[in-house]
């Protein structure tokens, strides 16, 4: 069936959704960045995915096999994890400084503070 | 022999940011940076004469510089690649930092607690290294990590603000969270369009993608691809997060960012409509033409209405920027070599209008504290020669001619009644008022109003602040009555663009 | 956590271990699954498990602060004179080519595990960077 065909694509969208979500609804920044987080590996996922070839062995060469996996998502994706990970990393520390500066997280809380 | 100078124009930034942070407080930092990006310029400058050498010589195999990375045959390999096109980004993006480095000097040394200022030289340094590397690269994921490096460098620059205020804070992690979600839906794009081809070489992509123009997942492809480059351009309705990120971003933060960093952003869409998915799918086959006129339109009416109501320079400034990336948007949306060259022309002229407007606005910053406009008042007869080029600048952004963004206008305009497009040339018509509106209250304020008690005490600021302004602005006059360097290059890349079979 | 007698000796006992595989991981990168990101960040995990159980002063006398912020440095040091390398040879940036130290086809080799070492070392000391430093906002705020 087309569907399970396809599953891969589905889940993809799935957890993409769930993560912009997320983003959008929570009002505590930490939860945001969780969402991001989720957003992003749902598209990991997606490129890795793409590299599965039916029936093709490990792209290692030896032994030799006649129908290889491709190797070069993976090489993407972890380029993009990196990528992910220090942004993470960034949005952790300037979280913190908020916390410091507004003594909260929360969106609604930091707007009050600022007489909005 | 072969020439380094594409490798060497991205690794030299990179260099001297990791050594920075070994070095101790004082004024070293800011002096190797200046170095760093001063050197850069030089590089820059000697590149554009080899792709001129190449475009003239008629031998010459091709019109471009191509240099593989590890010296891997395309199109497996990484390459940079640097034409016609690419050139005028750079020479805009090395001689805009080269200037604003140098005025950061006094600017970062007075609002910047001292252990950090090493620091922010090395995340401004590797800013610039990724906008250098995105224009140069002709690989699409090279592009996105490069975007993604400069992206995150700006973060936490945004985020320095904090320092005069805490909304600085809250201005970056949206920007964080926007832009990445941005960058997210560009690799999107780049996986679908991967899925489809089995390459990510630009060039080679573009050769792949012509007889696929019916392709499901190419069109998807080039939606989340613009979708996504639309946030980093800060085009409407995803520019929601310039007002904060520039607003409340140190000074020399917001001019790097509104002047270089979304211009780059543009760029890659440039790249990515002409070069790598062709006049013919992206505006023949699919509406890109009509949809980016209306979004381009929006931009340039609702920015400059809402500049108007803005009581901070800074944001008036960002939410000015909103509009005038919506002149690039339109120029390039006409598809024909006026609109073009009038959009490229644009990404020049503004750069140096916007960011000798936020040094100016830095100015303000550093002998006021703070750029609030009522605080502005009477300041004209204070510092007079930072107001002037206050105005200048402030001209240049409505279009009166004598300043170069008039060149702007006047071939966005042509180029608009060359597709019969009436009403868009209206719409730049009535952008252009709307700046008269905005820059004349600024300029009220500042010479029509009493000297306000902030400003009592105040003198004229040190040369080291007002040379680099009035070099950006009065680069932007001069490019305004002689126009024959920037409009010439501007053009050849144009022509180079339309002319992709 | 130090009081925790059985946190104490198992971790004792498998850093060691945690940090030979980390360096497994980096070494291998080139002929199969692995790399430096990976074995950096595993490398890191030996770290920060003794910084969770035994406190941040004792991190901070194995790991101190200087040694981090010059090793997150050096590793890209590292990758970037691997390309220059390429530069002064006459090659392209990182082209492999100028490093046939052992052998006329070690060339790929070297370079690769080089630069995996390069991106190995930069990657571990910046996650015990973030560790370190998320932990002390976190303590401080107490």
């Amino acid at each position: 069936m087309a569907f399970f065909d396809l599953f891969n694509y589905w889940i993809f969208i799935v957890l993409m959704m769930i993560g912009l979500y997320t983003v959008i609804v929570s009002p505590n920044l930490a939860k945001k960045v969780i969402g991001l987080s989720v957003f992003q590996s749902a598209i990991f996922l997606f490129l890795i995915s793409l590299s599965k070839v039916r029936g093709g062995a490990v792209p290692i060469t030896v032994p030799p096999a006649e129908l290889y996996s491709n190797p070069l998502p993976h090489a993407l994706v972890l380029t993009a994890i990196v990528v992910s990970v220090s942004t993470l990393a960034v949005a952790l520390a300037i979280i913190i400084n908020i916390r410091q500066a507004y003594g909260t997280v929360e969106d609604d809380e930091m707007e009050k503070a600022e007489g909005h | 022999m072969q020439s380094h100078l594409p490798a060497l124009i991205v690794i030299i930034p990179l260099l001297v940011a990791l050594v920075l942070p070994m070095l101790g407080r004082g004024h070293k930092p800011w002096f190797l940076a200046t170095l760093a990006t001063w050197g850069v310029f030089a590089m820059t400058i000697a590149l554009e004469l080899q792709v001129s050498g190449l475009a003239r010589d008629p031998s010459a195999p091709q019109t471009f510089l191509s240099y593989p990375i590890g010296n891997w045959r395309i199109p497996w390999g990484i390459e940079f690649r640097v034409d016609a096109l690419n050139i005028f980004i750079l020479l805009v993006i090395a001689m805009v930092s080269a200037v604003v480095t140098f005025y950061a000097r006094l600017s970062i040394g007075s609002s910047i607690p001292p252990e950090r200022i090493r620091f922010f030289y090395a995340a401004w340094l590797l800013f610039i290294t990724g906008l250098l590397g995105v224009t140069m690269s002709g690989d699409i994921f090279n592009v996105y990590v490069l975007i993604e490096v400069s992206a995150l460098a700006s973060y936490t620059l945004v985020a320095m603000g904090r320092y005069q205020s805490r909304k600085a804070l809250s201005g970056s992690i949206n920007y964080l969270v926007l832009g990445t979600i941005g960058a997210s839906f560009f690799l999107i794009g780049v996986g679908y369009l991967y899925s489809v081809t089995g390459t990510l070489n630009m060039a080679d992509l573009a050769d792949r993608l012509e007889p696929l123009h019916d392709n499901r997942a190419v069109i998807t492809a080039f939606a989340f691809l613009l979708v996504g480059l639309s946030v980093k351009m800060a085009l409407f309705p995803l520019h929601g997060w310039l007002p904060d990120a520039h607003g409340y971003a140190p000074p020399i933060v917001s001019a790097l960012l509104s002047g270089v960093a979304i211009k780059v952003g543009a760029y890659v869409m440039i790249r990515l409509i002409f070069s790598v998915l062709g006049v013919e799918f992206s505006f023949v086959k699919l509406p890109t033409g009509p949809v980016l006129w209306v979004l381009a339109s929006l931009a340039i009416l609702l920015g400059s209405y809402t500049a108007i109501q803005q009581t901070s320079l800074k944001r008036l400034l960002a939410y000015s920027s909103v509009a005038q990336i919506g002149y690039i948007a339109l120029g390039f949306s006409l598809a024909n070599e006026n609109g073009l060259t009038g959009s490229l022309i644009h990404i020049f002229n503004h750069a140096l209008m916007k960011s000798g407007l936020f040094l100016v606005a830095g100015i303000i910053s550093y002998r006021l504290g703070e750029a609030d406009l009522n605080r502005l008042a009477g300041l004209g007869r204070k510092m007079p020669f930072t107001m002037a080029a206050l105005t200048a600048g402030g001209l240049g952004l409505i279009g009166v001619p004598l300043t170069s963004g008039f060149i702007s206008k006047w071939y966005l305009v042509t180029g608009a009644i060359e597709r019969g497009l009436i009403p868009l040339a209206v719409v730049i018509l009535l952008g252009s008022i709307l700046a008269l509106i905005y820059v004349w209250k600024v300029v009220e304020i500042v010479y029509f109003k009493p000297v306000s008690d902030l400003a009592r005490e105040v003198t004229e600021a040190p040369w080291s602040l007002v040379l680099p302004a009035w070099t950006l602005i009065g680069a932007s006059l001069y490019f305004g009555v002689d126009a024959s360097l920037s409009s010439s290059l501007a053009q050849r890349a144009a022509r180079l663009l339309l002319a992709q079979p | 956590m130090r009081d925790q007698v059985i946190l104490r000796v198992v971790t004792k006992v498998t850093i060691p271990f945690i940090l030979v595989f980390g360096f497994y991981v980096i070494t291998h990168g080139e002929l199969g699954p692995g790399g430096g990101f990976q074995g950096g960040v595993v490398l890191a995990a030996a770290f920060i498990l003794y910084g969770l159980v035994f406190g941040l002063e004792d991190l901070e006398k194995i790991i101190p602060r200087r040694l981090t912020d010059a090793m997150a440095g050096l590793g890209v040091l590292i990758y970037t004179g691997v390309g220059l390398v390429g530069i002064f040879g006459g090659y392209n940036f990182l082209d492999y080519t100028p490093l046939r130290l052992t052998g006329a086809d070690a060339a790929e080799s070297w370079g690769m595990t080089l630069v995996e070492y390069g991106v190995g070392i930069t990657v571990a000391a910046v996650m015990v960077i973030v560790f370190r430093e998320v932990s002390l906002a976190a303590t401080a705020e107490k």
